[in-house]
């Protein structure tokens, strides 16, 4: 990596390798140092390397939402995120939601409102929810459909999602 | 994925500086983009200078009146200013038509300005395209083309820009500030992105070592009469097929100026001086508003697949202008267009 007062600029990658580099994250409050090849993605560390395959792998272009993660608190897609760029973030995904053996009230709705069929995009889901209330924008049915359009549900369980989310929102 | 070296830039001289001193490096912001081009092999950087970190993130009042928005503030953060919100809400709007909140999270002002089009040929390395590799040709023009454009182009390539916030931006008539190894300038929005002509592989006039550092509004918001509206295959996280941005300002029941700006189908946001002109002095009312929609359509020419958009760009145009001259903007949560 290159630091402020170094002159030289990087050289540049002749094909073969371009060097590893190292950095540290915070993932559900513990801290991994790693040192990654640059092409990693955040969805291929968090599933390769740290185990964590609650977070799924859908498109990997950045078009279905199963990969969402909380990363600083904001909603953003992992299959999208060079793992390099987040050295110091502090990442939540959802095998962090739960605490003390109680599921977060998201997955407690979820539950409830049987919000799902198959589960491939629930964790992106209730991820993506889990940012949707912290932004605190999305007020009314319409508005948490439009705030979710970035998670696609292939087997079609969206007025449950919505339900179940309105619910841990606390509306009627 | 080819692999690169990665360096992260701390300073904007020291991001120029890297950029000139290393060939074939590119910026990296949000990553939105460039990361999905290079799963695809489409952009093969051999570094990444990683900007997102540049102090560049702020929205700040301009002594003329204006704002000053800086190259890493978030597609969200913009769209939900509270400035923004209520001085230029055409933005505003245009920004929560594009992508999901997820993306726009991650987006910055300056990757959205600088994102490449979504032409299918420009995707698949497989097939000749004049945008990805100067002079192999353009499949899109005897091809798949429903996504492209319709205006301003020619026979090399037919590709549309894609941005939303690109068609409010040129609509207010903001400018881009940009900074290189010679030095600062500040481009014209209008200036700022360009026509395929003989060169559809350059999609913009910024120099290959210039890093964007900001965008600067004017002070007119048009925060009464406006509208943002897109048309697209699903009502929400998808490109669109055409959007019309539109600020008015009225006066007496006529129009005493028009902006009107078009996403969709051309190379760059569309603006038109003659429908503008055919606009002012008008009373605003629907036969005004389908003259100037017939006007910026004149020169329209389909490829096919694509050739529906001279009708629904003209039916979205009539239709934007309404809800701008009504007061009633096109909302971005229900989908219902009044
Ligand atoms: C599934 C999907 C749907 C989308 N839908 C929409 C949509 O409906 N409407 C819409 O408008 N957009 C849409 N987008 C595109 C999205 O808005 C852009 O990808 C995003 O704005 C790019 O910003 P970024 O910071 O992530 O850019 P990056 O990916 O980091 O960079 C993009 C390009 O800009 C260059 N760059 C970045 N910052 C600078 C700078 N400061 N100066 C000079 N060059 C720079 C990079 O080198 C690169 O070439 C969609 C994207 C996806 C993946
Ligand atoms: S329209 Fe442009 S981007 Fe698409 S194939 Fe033709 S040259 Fe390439
Ligand atoms: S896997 Fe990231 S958006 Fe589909
Ligand atoms: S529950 Fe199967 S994809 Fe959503």
């Amino acid at each position: 990596m290159i630091s402020s007062d170094d002159s030289d600029p990087p050289a540049p990658a002749s094909g073969g390798s371009a060097g590893s580099v190292s950095l540290a994250v915070m993932v559900n409050g513990t801290r991994y140092p790693l040192t990654l090849d640059p092409r990693c993605t955040l969805l291929d560390v968090l599933r390769e390397q740290l185990d964590l395959t609650g977070t799924k792998k859908g498109c990997d272009h950045g078009q279905c939402g199963a990969c969402t993660i909380l990363v600083d608190g904001r909603r953003v897609l992992a299959c999208l995120t060079l793992a390099v760029m987040k050295d110091g973030a502090n990442i939540t995904t959802i095998e962090g939601l739960a605490k003390d053996g109680v599921l977060h009230p998201l997955q407690q709705a979820f539950i409830e409102h049987d919000a799902f069929q198959c589960g491939y995009c629930t964790p992106g889901q209730i991820c993506s929810a889990v940012g949707l209330i912290a932004e605190g924008r999305a007020q009314t049915a319409d508005e948490i459909r439009e705030s979710m359009s970035g998670n696609i549900c292939r087997c079609g369980a969206y007025p449950n999602i919505v339900a179940a989310i309105q619910q841990a929102m606390g509306l009627p | 994925m080819i692999n690169f070296q990665y360096a992260r830039a701390v300073s904007v001289s020291e991001a120029v500086r890297l950029m000139a001193g290393t060939p074939g490096a590119k910026f990296i912001a949000g990553g939105t983009n460039l990361v999905d081009l290079m799963k695809m092999d489409v952009e093969r950087p051999t570094a990444l200078i990683d900007v997102s970190r540049l102090p560049l993130d702020t929205v700040e009042e301009t002594p003329g009146g204006g704002l000053h928005i800086g190259a890493l503030v978030r597609n969200s953060d913009l769209a939900y200013h509270p400035l923004v919100e209520r001085r230029y809400p055409v933005l505003s709007s245009a920004l929560l038509a594009g992508a999901s909140q997820q993306l726009r999270n991650m987006a910055s002002i300056g990757g959205n300005l600088l994102q490449r089009t979504r032409c299918a040929y420009f995707y698949d390395v497989a097939t000749p395209c004049n945008k990805r590799e100067a002079g192999s040709g353009c499949s899109a023009l005897g091809g798949l083309n429903r996504m492209n454009a319709i205006l301003g182009t020619s026979d090399n390539c037919i590709a549309v820009h894609p941005s939303d916030m690109c068609v409010a931006l040129a609509a207010l008539e903001a400018k881009v500030h940009v900074t290189g190894t010679r030095g600062e300038r500040v481009i014209a929005f209008a200036d700022f992105h360009r026509l395929p002509e003989a060169e559809p592989q350059r999609d913009n006039n910024l120099a290959a070592d210039e890093l964007v550092t900001g965008i600067e509004l004017p002070q007119r918001g048009f925060e009464t009469h406006y509208s943002y509206l897109k048309i697209r295959d699903r009502s929400s996280y998808a490109f669109a097929l055409v959007s019309v941005a539109v600020c008015l300002e009225l006066g007496g029941g006529r129009i005493r100026e028009a902006r009107l700006a078009l996403g969709g189908v051309a190379h760059k946001p569309w603006r038109d001086a003659g429908a503008e002109a055919a606009l002012s002095g008008q009373s605003a009312n629907e036969a005004t508003f389908m003259r100037a929609a017939a006007l910026v359509l004149s020169k329209a020419k389909g490829f096919g697949h694509n050739t529906f958009k001279i009708d629904l760009a003209r039916r979205a145009v009539v239709r934007a202008l309404s809800q701008a001259a009504g007061g009633t903007p096109q909302s971005q949560s229900n989908k219902k267009i009044a």
